[in-house]
């Protein structure tokens, strides 16, 4: 398909201007303006739309074909949480608003603060911040609160820990907050290898950032012991709630000891995600931080929602009033529509659903840990390697089938990773059919593996080159 | 695998070559054999501390992104700046062309803790 540059016809216009104002251009200072032509596409408005059209019907959603995307928790998001959240109310509000005349948005306040506290209910932690736009930046605020906890103490930490089975961009957020990486490798069963952790914890670590469950898809069985040992160091407990799926209504992080943790609205609360989201990063805190956390924090007080900016030794905002508030409200209406039992019945359906899966593949596949997953689980592709057959390769054949692609080559410390996350949404036909796909190639890299070598043959460009991609860009437009 | 004799190895899987004072430094036929197509090298800058078992450097593969470890602490000193526009130079020729840094040993004794070329070969065969 050619791009809507390579469409572009000189003096085609979609719209028509009125002629320049000269007047107005003179105000604009010098430094301002273009010294060239802007090279924008020339095409109608047909063009445009007929592009834009065609280009949607390639689109891969979780609305179109079954996505088993591990760590990213690809569930359906129900359309009444869409079609409430798009209400005029609510798409016509400014948040300034808030900070004008509170009054005059108290639902949306209210909103603000009961998705707060169903969190805090959920997460057993003491305060949420909504503020984080993503699980990242979720992430770097969380690392900075713990920061700012140990420079509020007079500690000098220098390393945060964080096993090899944790999500990828755990030692990203901590470097970004400036703490060097200590790595603890897994031991034979998948968990945390509690005695090197033993050996590195010292008194310069911040703290120790887990998934739980790990990117194994497994449950860290010592975490009890792991939080133990890092607040004898008075390293403060972070849970990375990417994997929080798993655990709804199982076990609230902030009961057993941690300190902080983010959740992925966009993951476990089914709001959209994939493709730039908007997501949410929400951070949850136990006691010890909540006197840190970004302000504004919406309260109530007699009956009434207000903001408060008092935060005794707030880290200041990190984002622009609430954060993402469609996606919080979207959460919220997600919450309720399901209650408590319906949030229960999610995880029960999650890690029913990834261990049906797994036991079905078990005996085709490699699986570096075998114990009882939970929402997720890695196999590997070691066994069909000896006839060539690598992660990439199953892949590829999977989009010929109309199923995305799992996670592959992650987490690293598996060989040929293919970490599949079914989710609760799917039915047991739709895992069947994946369970025969997955056993088909299993069969097809014993018998024809060349069959395999050739997908993707349905899609719109064949197989492409992924090292010249990556080491050869080209631009195809030039503004 | 393809393991070199007469350079020191570490668990991560770097060799550093030692020539009196200074050290070669680049990953293992395994590691580029794991890695995957090499995209991008982030080079360490010249000058830069590194000690032992400390990030040098960064790499990036169509499957992963990863740090190179220092095999000894030390001082860099000289980059392999074609690494820059040939990041594959690493998969092509992981113990000369691709190597990565060269840095001036600041402590000779650490050298006890790199395997040899057959203990590597040894430890390559019990991880499998």
């Amino acid at each position: 398909m050619k791009t809507i540059f390579e469409k572009s016809i000189q003096g085609k216009r979609a719209v028509q201007f009125g002629k320049i104002n000269n007047k107005i251009i003179k105000k604009i200072d010098e430094k301002f303006l273009r010294k060239t032509e802007i090279k924008l596409p020339e095409v109608s408005e047909l063009d445009i739309i007929r592009h834009y059209i065609n280009l949607s019907k390639l689109n891969f959603s979780v609305d179109t074909e079954f996505y088993p995307l591990g760590s990213c928790t690809m569930k359906y998001n129900p359309k009444i949480c869409e079609k409430l959240a798009m209400q005029k109310e609510f798409l016509n509000l400014h948040p300034f608003l808030s900070y004008i005349d509170e009054n005059t948005v108290q639902g949306a306040l209210e909103i603000i603060y009961e998705i707060s506290d169903l969190l805090c209910e959920i997460t057993g932690m003491e305060k949420i911040t909504t503020q984080p736009y993503a699980g990242a930046h979720g992430e770097l605020t969380g690392v900075l609160l713990m920061a700012a906890y140990h420079k509020n103490k007079g500690n000098n930490k220098k390393f945060v820990i964080i096993p090899d089975s944790a999500h990828g961009t755990n030692p990203a957020s901590a470097a970004m907050a400036g703490y060097s990486i200590i790595s603890i490798p897994v031991d034979k069963d998948g968990n945390m290898d509690i005695n090197i952790l033993k050996e590195k914890i010292n008194d310069e670590v911040a703290g120790i950032m887990m998934t739980v469950p790990s990117t194994l898809g497994l449950f860290e069985n010592n975490i009890k012991e792991i939080i133990e040992i890092a607040h004898k160091y008075d390293a403060l407990m972070y849970y990375d709630g990417a994997n929080l799926n798993a655990i709804l209504g199982k076990l609230k992080p902030g009961e057993i000891g941690f300190d902080i943790i983010h959740i992925n609205l966009h993951k476990t609360f089914s709001t959209p995600h994939g493709g730039g989201g908007p997501g949410s990063g929400v951070i949850g805190v136990s006691k010890k931080l909540v006197d840190f956390l970004p302000v504004p924090i919406v309260i109530k007080e007699n009956e009434k929602f207000k903001l408060d900016f008092n935060v005794k030794n707030t880290i200041g905002s990190v984002a622009s009033f609430f954060g993402n508030f469609q996606v919080l409200l979207k959460a919220f209406i997600y919450i309720i529509l399901l209650g408590k039992e319906g949030l229960i019945a999610v995880s029960e359906i999650a890690v029913l659903n990834a261990n049906y899966i797994l036991a079905k593949l078990k005996n085709f596949y490699d699986l570096p840990y075998n114990r009882k997953c939970m929402h997720e689980f890695v196999i590997s592709a070691k066994k069909q390697l000896k006839n060539d057959i690598r992660a990439i390769d199953i892949a590829k054949y999977l989009i010929d089938n109309k199923i995305h692609p799992p996670t592959i080559y992650f987490p690293l410390v598996v060989e040929e990773a293919i970490m599949i996350e079914p989710t609760e949404t799917e039915s047991k036909q739709t895992l069947d059919e994946f369970i025969e796909i997955m056993v088909k190639i299993a069969e097809l890299s014993e018998k024809d593996p060349d069959k395999i070598k050739q997908a993707p043959e349905k899609t719109p460009i064949l197989r492409p080159d992924e090292t010249k991609a990556a080491r050869e860009l080209k631009l195809k437009c030039d503004i | 695998m393809n393991v070199k004799q007469g350079y020191f190895y570490t668990k991560d899987h770097e060799w550093v070559k030692i020539d009196a004072m200074t050290g070669k430094i680049g990953i293992t036929d395994y590691a580029q054999h794991k890695l995957g197509d090499l995209t991008y090298v982030e080079l360490p800058k010249i000058g830069k501390i590194v000690k032992q078992g400390e990030v040098l450097n960064g790499l990036e593969s169509v499957k992963a992104a990863s740090d190179v470890y220092a095999p000894l602490s030390g001082r860099v000193i000289k980059i392999n700046t074609q690494l820059e526009n040939e990041p594959g130079l690493i998969n092509k020729s992981p113990y000369d062309d691709g190597w990565i840094a060269e840095i001036e040993i600041a402590d000779e004794n650490e050298i006890k803790n790199l395997m040899t070329a057959d203990e590597y070969i040894k430890f390559l065969g019990e991880s499998k």
